[in-house]
């Protein structure tokens, strides 16, 4: 099957795992996903703090391009440009008189009939029936999954999941053998776009997130989004340097946990590229138990042995 | 309605804000749900209660102290006030405005230079290649900000894990790009 699909920017730079490991996954589930073409940036912040119609106009040329080429569903991986994709799909929709003035703004016919999905929308679709049946290697650790802010916020537009406590991409972690814990820090905000301009604030917000999945026996934090990742795991020296502790518990994309357990290379899903590296120790007891055992310490490479 | 009472309306600043956003600022009632949600309001100088509050005022000082603050350029846009507001309103929405507008006077605060700089870096690589290109980013916010050391030793290792591209992307259709900032931020 065919797929259209959005990278933006971040899955072709800083977040390439990201994007090798969202196509290697769907590859696994016989998924091609096909690039919108010549689609650009989204704008994401900079665009909607500064001025509003461009914030509209550069999603608006992407849905364009997608309806153009007859893509129904195209599946965005990261959570940014999700967020302002579904938001200019919506207020376009609400508002004929702004509709016609963006138009007017991109010269492209536009319809707006082309369903935009999250990463998780995407794998529940199209995936989720599968896992199951094609997980050889049960992803069996504790993990926290973190939703943070624009998977489900605001929800009168995006329509996703439960707000304050969602669920779906814990679900979809149980599928693939993992066990989510409960925890509470799944949507509050890691400092987003603030990362390099005030890299004080990432740190203090990102530390909450971190220290509560450790502290909760999280060995690993799953995420499905770009910014999420890169504030968790690249700032991680800050992070720690915030707390006065040592956490090294890894931060994995949602694509990798599924792509490990229905038994794609670690190389193939970029494993090796996180800035914290990913070390969780095999277990081979059938369900996780309550007092795991300690495990022989795999890095990724072994693991690829 | 009488003209003066029109009059008296239509100068209100939350009536310019309700017009331009559709965001109703007097149905706030100061619960305080927002601020104490918001991740950041810790740092802000007036949290987002407040400036509620301030524009319901309809004091011109408040409103000079709102276009000269901190707090709109602090804002992450993380969705929570709004999401766990009982009168639902729209602060994001509210928040880009405000800066916007504080732009448009000039007003900045001046401890927000380095987060508007980081903007416009990001949007002027936009206009020029149609993609984020995140090595020319943080080059050109270096030189817009004066923060030249920050993140240099972090570079080498994002290098050898793959993570930076030397050579920008740049998309087919750049006169597009540019026909789209002309006719929005550069009109």
């Amino acid at each position: 099957m065919r797929l259209g699909y959005y990278p933006g920017c971040s899955l072709k730079g800083g977040s390439r795992e990201y994007k090798e490991s969202v196509v290697a996954m769907a590859k696994a589930f016989d998924i091609e996903l096909l690039e919108i073409p010549d689609w650009n940036c989204c704008g994401a912040t900079a665009a909607h703090n500064l001025n509003r119609e461009l914030s509209l106009s550069l999603p608006a040329r992407i849905l364009a391009i997608a309806e153009k080429e007859g893509m129904q569903d195209i599946v965005v991986p990261c959570a940014a440009c999700y967020s302002r994709l579904t938001v200019t799909h919506h207020e376009l929709k609400e508002d004929p008189s702004l509709k016609e003035k963006i138009v007017s703004v991109i010269g492209m016919e536009y319809k707006g009939n082309t369903q935009v999905l999250n990463i998780i929308q995407f794998i529940q679709k199209y995936i989720s029936d599968q896992i199951e049946e094609k997980t050889v290697k049960p992803f069996r650790h504790k993990v926290a999954c973190y939703y943070g802010c624009l998977l489900v916020r605001p929800h009168n537009i995006l329509q996703f999941d439960r707000v304050e406590d969602p669920q779906m991409m814990d679900e979809l972690v149980k599928k693939a053998g993992g066990d989510p814990i409960d925890w509470a820090f799944k949507t509050e905000c890691c400092g987003a776009g603030m990362s390099v301009s005030r890299t004080d604030i990432v740190a203090r917000l990102s530390a909450g997130i971190v220290e509560d999945a450790f502290d909760r026996s999280a060995e690993a934090i799953v995420v499905a989004c770009p910014m999420c990742h890169s504030n968790l795991d690249m700032r991680r020296k800050e992070i720690n340097k915030f707390l006065k502790r040592d956490i090294d518990i890894p931060v994995l994309y949602l694509s990798q946990v599924i792509g490990l357990a229905v038994g794609v290379n670690p190389k193939d899903l970029g494993l090796q590229r996180h800035m914290v590296e990913v070390k969780l120790s095999a277990k081979i007891e059938s369900a996780v138990p309550a007092n795991p055992k300690p495990g022989k310490v795999l890095s990724t490479q072994e693991e690829e042995a | 309605m009488s003209t003066e009472l029109k009059t008296h309306l239509s100068e209100r600043f939350s009536s310019e804000i309700l017009v331009q956003t559709g965001v109703l600022a007097i149905k706030c009632y100061q619960c305080g749900k927002c601020s104490a949600g918001c991740p950041v309001s810790g740092e802000m100088d007036y949290s987002p209660s407040m400036v509620l509050r301030m524009i319901q005022t309809e004091d011109a000082a408040e409103k000079e102290k709102l276009l000269r603050s901190m707090s709109i350029w602090l804002c992450v846009s993380c969705e929570m006030c709004v999401q766990r507001c009982p009168m639902e309103i729209d602060i994001p929405r509210l928040m880009d405005y405000l800066r916007q507008k504080s732009i448009g006077e000039k007003k900045q605060h001046p401890k927000a230079k380095k987060i508007i700089a980081f903007h416009r870096a990001f949007l002027d690589s936009i206009n020029s290649t149609g993609r984020l290109y995140e090595v020319g980013l943080v080059v050109d916010y270096k030189l817009r900000s004066g923060s030249y050391m920050q993140d240099v030793s972090v570079a080498p290792k994002m290098f050898m894990k793959g993570k930076l591209n030397l050579i920008p992307e740049m998309i087919k259709n750049r006169r597009k790009m540019s026909e789209i900032f002309m006719k929005t931020i550069k009109k």
